[in-house]
């Protein structure tokens, strides 16, 4: 430019006493660099808990993995060899029925919340009630299926029995598919339903048709995931579901799951209990990872 | 529309004719329609119902249970310590002392893991796939069984901290908190072991509060010439703070309530010591012990002990909704 600005500033006052170079010594930079180590360590730190037990699992209850592991009774005392076959049933047993009696419910609930009330107290209510139930701890879960299943024998005179423990199972899983269900409505845009009313659905064939289906992904997420901590679940198991040696004699009958076996085998101090019991951890593990890929797999599905 | 069209196309006559023909009559909704629309409302609003009929039957269920041993123990079973089924003499002072040490020291060691656990995974310091994959690695740690936790406690944990326990109890000896000798079981590996099951939440927790944080906040920190701690510290961290104490008083009730891993390791001891080193007890650990096996005013003791649990548990996470609502981000 030929005419060139009268106005100079002297930027040297500013700028000139700290060269805009990055400096590694001075003093919030060596900070920054040990808050970065610190969050590192403690990241690995948090890492190592699963790398440790996966390894030990993997290893100690790997190595048991045999036909006779899956077919076989867990042996007397004293006793070699044997297998988990009735806990493994057992498991998917309680689990099936805690999943039969939950999800039914707990995504009626959810579409209830989301679809048909408009935040009247009894919404609030039931929302704050299962907010509370999420956090009611699992051992007191069992403690209210004892007292209303196992001790009033509701079913055919029988205490416990493979149906309590489904109950007690279910009391836990029902916020998770509760609070999944309504989530997973709430992402579900407006203008669908209001196509659907437009097009003359009515309420109940929008929800079934429409809102239901576009929200199948957050939904079967959940619920795979409540069902995979439910298999997981022993605490609520040990006075509803109790324990038994032999095959399962039917749903009114105690029945073994793995997870009352891997309690009661690994405080006995005789060494094949305990290597069943890391056999049935192997199993048990599996599963659950198994489980949590899959609800992974089904969120990645449809999010394309 | 399309019939209009078409109609209104074929000839000169009024195009608006058909539209009160059959094409366009609105049709009444028939009565089966309307009452399976009433029904499906009606049979979601009494599976709501379920929830609060649980809720309920929880506390009628453990209050009912507890009656007997509330009337005969009073408010002294908060601090006796005795447990004798043989004279029927209950207090769980050491059962709710072993709740309470167990689930507030594994939070002082697992908040700052948990925490710097989540900064780390959100803040861009190593490649995006790195974090996912340590995010994972947390979330499927989350996903381990309680019971396999504990087996792992018993065999693998146990005897490789043993070492270390003795230290502690040469160094520390002289203080009440370590003056026994460390056997097998105990509360501080208790302790370690809720820290692993605390863990995930805090971390998933924090590292939702943390990417909920506007970027613009990070840009304002970092155009003021902070560094990326400084920002951390002074923005970030606070901005995302009642999102973070929600979580923490979350893992509070959980620790609190955890019961299997806990029990495997504990000791299920009854003789009371302030020594972290020694055995002891937690409510829920004593329920899973002793509630197959009970008879008598043992059960009704058992369920008032229940009743505490749930007091606790309850009282905490209502703390926690209430810090979530009332602190919630203002900026």
């Amino acid at each position: 430019m030929a005419n060139p600005s009268p106005i100079t500033y002297d930027n040297t006052a500013l700028f000139d006493r700290r060269p805009l170079r990055y400096d590694p010594w001075l003093t919030r930079n060596l900070r920054n660099l040990l808050f970065t180590g610190i969050a590192s360590i403690f990241a690995a730190i948090a890492v190592l808990p699963l790398v440790l037990v996966l390894f030990y699992v993997l290893m100690q209850g790997g190595r048991l993995i045999s036909v006779g592991l899956f077919t076989q009774l867990p042996p007397d005392i004293g006793m070699e060899g044997g297998g988990i076959g009735n806990a493994i049933i057992g498991t998917l047993l309680v689990t099936l029925i805690a999943s039969l009696i939950a999800i039914p419910v707990g995504v009626g609930g959810g579409i209830f919340l989301s679809e048909y009330s408009s935040g009247g107290w009894f919404a609030n209510f039931v929302s704050f009630g299962n907010d509370v139930l999420a956090g009611v701890p699992s051992i007191i879960a069992g403690v209210f299926v004892y007292g209303t299943v196992v001790t009033t024998r509701v079913f055919f005179g029988q205490s416990y029995s493979a149906m309590a423990g489904g109950i007690a199972l279910a009391v836990l899983m029902l916020p998770t598919v509760i609070k999944t269900t309504y989530e997973g409505l709430k992402l579900v845009p407006q203008e669908l339903r209001w196509g659907a009313y437009g097009v003359g659905a009515s309420k109940f064939v929008t929800v079934m048709r429409i809102t239901l289906p576009s929200a199948f992904t957050p939904i079967a997420t959940g619920v795979v995931l409540a069902i995979a901590r439910a298999a997981g679940e022993t605490a609520p198991l040990i006075f509803t579901a109790l324990f038994s040696s032999f095959w399962p004699d039917g749903v009114f009958d105690p029945i073994a799951t793995m997870s009352v076996l891997i309690f009661n085998f690994a405080i006995m101090p005789y060494q094949a209990q305990n290597e069943l019991a890391w056999a049935a951890s192997f199993v048990l593990v599996m599963m659950i990872l198994a489980a949590n890929l899959l609800a992974r797999w089904i969120a990645r599905m449809t999010k394309v | 529309m399309l019939t209009d069209s078409s109609q209104a196309g074929s000839g000169p006559t009024n195009p608006h004719r058909n539209l009160d023909a059959d094409a366009f009559t609105l049709r009444r909704r028939p009565p089966s329609e309307k009452l399976l629309d009433l029904g499906f409302r009606q049979l979601t609003l009494v599976l709501a119902s379920v929830v609060a009929i649980v809720l309920l039957g929880i506390f009628i269920t453990v209050f009912q249970g507890a009656r007997e041993a509330m009337a005969s123990f009073g408010l002294s079973f908060l601090t006796i310590s005795s447990w004798d089924p043989v004279n029927e003499q209950y207090g769980a002072f050491t059962a709710i002392y072993g709740t309470l040490v167990t689930s507030i020291l594994s939070l002082a060691i697992a908040i700052p893991l948990g925490v710097g656990t989540a900064i780390f995974i959100t803040e861009d310091l190593i490649p995006s796939s790195v974090r996912e994959g340590i995010g994972l690695m947390v979330e499927l740690l989350a996903a381990i069984p309680s019971v396999v936790l504990g087996l792992w406690a018993i065999f693998v944990m146990g005897p490789a901290i043993r070492p270390v326990l003795n230290w502690l109890h040469e160094l520390l000896g002289w203080s009440p908190f370590f003056d026994t000798a460390p056997q097998g079981p105990g509360m501080a590996p208790a302790i370690l072991i809720l820290v692993v099951m605390v863990l995930p939440i805090i971390t998933a927790i924090s590292r939702d509060a943390l990417n909920q944080v506007p970027i613009e906040l990070r840009q304002g920190a970092y155009g003021v010439g902070t560094t990326r701690w400084g920002a951390i510290f002074s923005v970030i961290l606070p901005a995302a703070i009642s999102s973070i104490t929600g979580g923490v008083m979350l893992a509070l009730g959980r620790a609190m309530g955890e019961t299997m891993a806990v029990t495997m390791i504990i000791g299920n001891s009854f003789n009371f010591s302030f020594s972290l080193l020694a055995p002891g007890n937690t409510i829920a650990s004593m329920l899973a012990n002793q509630f197959g096996e009970a008879d008598g005013i043992q059960v009704s003791a058992l369920m008032y002990a229940a009743l505490i649990l749930m007091v606790l548990t309850f009282t905490v996470n209502v703390a926690a909704q209430w810090i979530v609502r009332r602190l919630s981000l203002r900026y």
